[in-house]
């Protein structure tokens, strides 16, 4: 079964312990300027909310890719870049509507989540389980329960 | 590693910056942050210096777990000589800048010198400027930050700097970064205002490299647990920030209230915790928008507040309508009980001017209740204060002092004194309630025995932050000890100033300590860095900086004269609550602390001690 990242901002306490660990498993550093997951802060409007990319299935960054640099991972059904076939020519990032692939100036390369090979350690890091990674077929099962659990059940109940 | 083995030298008179290694070798000895930062100041400049005059050096320093996954680990620590104090000063703050100076690449910015005119550093990785400030001086701490990273096209950067408050010498300014975090106490900011440095604004793309991640992520996961495990972080700190103290401590009969002349707050319900997560009848909202986190925390005490848009303080003010630093206990103490203002709106407004003109409520709010005090003896008149009717319990007065002391605008020139010169001033310095020159926080020590020791012998003069013997004689942690008993709070003071010291130079918030002891934090340390950190030798460090701390005192010319408090609190019995008929009993407590820190009879660290600690 394949898995997406779930956000709900709402339980963002806007730590960046997901920045540090996405660096982490990425660069082997502990540095949020290199992490795939983002976290903004919207201060007067007192919101944290963490991005990233959502793995469209038609993916725009894969079909701009003029070298084939980007390719599906069967198993987790992430768009993963291949660093040896990137050239760094960024038209992905460009092509991507959500700003989530982003380029490296330090290896010349672009970068974008790949879910870690279906393991995220952005989620495993979440001290609030603002981020979690859960059925992807399935990321709306919390909203669908929160309003059933506003429905009124005794209007059918004769 | 975890230090990243470079300090950046900042020569304002010069106009020059250099790189230096860091000197590994105190390092070891003195860990980072706090410790480190003590003992370059203490080897770089005469301690009988003017604290404003350009011979004084500001140093802005991180620890060895500043920017790594550790829980809270984004700290950093300005120290100096103190402007309010003329003892050592070391103010720590949370927020982000401290992460984005470590990923910078630097574990220390050393700042010497006085510029010609206002300038701000800009600090892009291993590249730093000074650039000029001149249309940023006259303007606050939002405005600086929002002008700075729009110049350089880069919404990343991270900025510490001064408002208003500093750069027009008010003696309990702060340094402020990410908006509403500062490092606030003993006039940092005056410090740097007094060198013409606005802001220092770094972006870091480098990365913090530790020394075993396997060991590192194992300690940090496990300390982690802790923290989520323990009623006060895990529940408490979040749900309620450390405001969740108010009820506690007015109950317990050690709230100073109407600059310490009582011992409880009859309108501490409604500026409490509790009150701030009540729906108000105006607009629906509650004051508390939510809680949230410093770099790195997972405690995430924090709290964003908004301010009812009816309120007087803000009605035409649409600048601050939105959600910004609300009030934490000390902030909600000195602004409100201290001055008898029951107003939880008014004390939001006035916590929000003094994030945006960087001073610290702690003394401002303290300031304004000794003000009041000298009011209402007839010391002052409106004659004085511009015609402000400084009473006790004036929501009004205070909202007008905030916004005139922040600016450093007619009485509020004075009252950015501190109370121990206004008070002098006007001729009653016992009215002054502090140690040092610096103001007291949140805790009577008539009440809280233990207290009244760390006051007298905190060495940036009172603080609650140096050995919060609260947690013990109040809340049981790490167990229970009678607040109004004093035996045995001289071991007890130790070793929570000991221990502190280490967390502070660990790059680490206190407030783990609710729920960390040192077994939590040495294999930390001991994964980020070189050199074997047992608990054993994190207490050594951190015996060995307070040790530091006092001969810097000592050399700046303070003595055991000033390990003391205020008459108030040595003669004037509490008047309510359990603490009822009691003073502090500082004298049964201090020739034993003297003794247990290896010190005369008089203060001063002996040969034997300094030899054991190397010093």
């Amino acid at each position: 079964m394949q898995r997406s990242l779930n956000i709900d901002p709402g339980k963002c306490t806007g730590c960046r312990q997901c920045e540090m660990a996405c660096s982490y498993e990425n660069e082997k550093v502990f540095n949020p300027s290199k992490s795939r997951i983002r976290v903004f802060t919207f201060d007067a409007e007192a919101r944290f909310v963490p991005y990233t990319c959502t793995q469209c299935a038609e993916a725009w960054c894969m079909r701009a890719c003029p070298v084939d640099a980007i390719r599906i991972n069967l198993g987790t059904g992430a768009k993963e870049i291949h660093n040896d076939v990137c050239v760094g020519c960024k038209v992905c990032t460009i092509a991507c509507p959500f700003g989530t692939v982003n380029y490296n100036a330090d290896t010349g390369k672009v970068m974008k989540c790949d879910l870690c090979e279906g393991d995220p350690a952005c989620a495993k890091a979440c001290p609030t389980a603002a981020i979690t990674y859960v059925d992807a077929n399935w990321t709306g099962l919390d909203k669908m329960r929160m309003w059933a659990a506003k429905t009124d059940s005794a209007m059918t109940a004769n | 590693m975890g230090w990243a083995g470079k300090i950046l030298r900042v020569n304002l008179t010069a106009g020059t910056v250099k790189s230096e290694p860091l000197n590994m070798e105190w390092a070891q000895r003195y860990l980072g942050s706090r410790g480190l930062g003590t003992k370059y100041l203490m080897e770089e400049i005469d301690p009988r210096v003017d604290p404003l005059s350009p011979d004084n050096k500001l140093l802005f320093a991180t620890g060895p777990l500043t920017g790594t996954m550790a829980s809270t680990g984004g700290r950093y620590t300005v120290i100096t000589k103190g402007a309010l104090t003329g003892a050592i000063a070391c103010s720590n703050s949370g927020g982000f800048f401290g992460n984005e100076l470590k990923n910078a690449g630097w574990d220390m910015i050393i700042v010497e010198g006085r510029a010609a005119s206002p300038v701000y550093l800009h600090v892009e990785n291993q590249t730093a400027r000074l650039l000029p400030a001149d249309d940023l001086w006259g303007t606050s701490v939002w405005h600086t930050e929002e002008a700075i990273k729009a110049k350089h096209h880069d919404p990343q950067i991270r900025i510490a700097s001064i408002g208003v408050a500093g750069e027009k010498g008010v003696k309990y300014a702060c340094v402020v970064n990410d908006l509403h975090r500062a490092a606030g106490r003993s006039g940092v900011g005056t410090v740097m205002g007094s060198k013409n440095l606005k802001a220092i604004a770094v972006r870091g793309t480098l990365g913090v490299r530790i020394k075993d991640f396997d060991a590192f992520f194992r300690a940090t996961e496990a300390a982690k647990a802790v923290l989520a495990g323990n009623a006060v972080t895990g529940q408490g700190l979040p749900a309620y920030g450390t405001q969740v103290l108010m009820n506690v401590i007015n109950e317990s009969g050690a709230m100073p209230t109407r600059n310490h002349r009582d011992i409880q707050f009859e309108g501490a319900h409604k500026i409490s915790a509790e009150a701030m997560a009540e729906k108000r009848p105006t607009d629906g909202k509650a004051n508390l928008a939510r809680n949230g986190a410093c770099f790195g925390c997972t405690i995430a005490c924090g709290r964003i507040s908004q301010i009812d848009r009816t309120h007087f303080s803000v009605k035409d003010k649409p600048q601050y309508w939105g959600a910004s630093g609300g009030l934490e206990y000390e902030a909600a103490w000195a602004l409100g009980s201290n001055t008898g203002v029951d107003d939880l709106e008014a004390l939001t407004y006035a916590n929000f001017i003094c994030n945006e003109q960087g001073m610290d409520p702690i003394s401002f709010g303290a300031t304004v209740s000794a003000a009041m005090e000298l009011f209402e003896i007839g010391a002052i008149t409106t004659r004085e204060t511009g015609g402000i009717e400084l009473r006790f319990g004036s929501a009004e007065a205070l909202v007008k002092l905030a916004e005139l002391t922040g600016k450093g605008e007619g009485f509020g020139a004075e009252i950015g004194l501190g109370s121990r010169l206004l008070t002098a001033k006007y001729g009653h310095p016992d009215l002054h309630m502090g140690v040092k020159g610096q103001e007291f926080p949140a805790y009577d020590s008539r009440g809280i025995q233990g207290m009244g020791l760390t006051y007298a012998t905190s060495n940036r003069g009172a603080c609650h932050l140096r050995s919060y013997t609260v947690a013990s004689e109040i809340l049981g942690i790490p167990e229970k000890t009678d607040p109004l008993a004093t035996d045995g709070k001289a071991g007890l003071v130790k070793a929570f100033q000991d221990a502190t010291a280490a967390f502070d130079s660990a790059g680490i918030c206190i407030f783990t300590s609710f729920a960390w002891t040192l077994q939590d934090v040495a294999p930390q340390v001991d994964a980020a860095c070189e050199g074997d950190w047992t608990v054993e030798k994190m207490l050594e460090v951190g015996e060995r900086i307070w040790n530091l701390e006092r001969q810097f005192n000592l050399a700046a010319g303070l003595t055991a004269k000033d390990d003391t408090l205020p008459k108030r609190l040595l003669k004037e019995a509490a008047k309510t609550g359990p603490a009822t008929g009691r003073v502090n009993d500082l004298g049964k407590m201090l020739p034993e602390y003297y003794a247990l820190r290896g010190w005369s009879p008089d203060g001063v660290p002996s040969n034997e001690t300094l030899a054991r600690l190397a010093l």
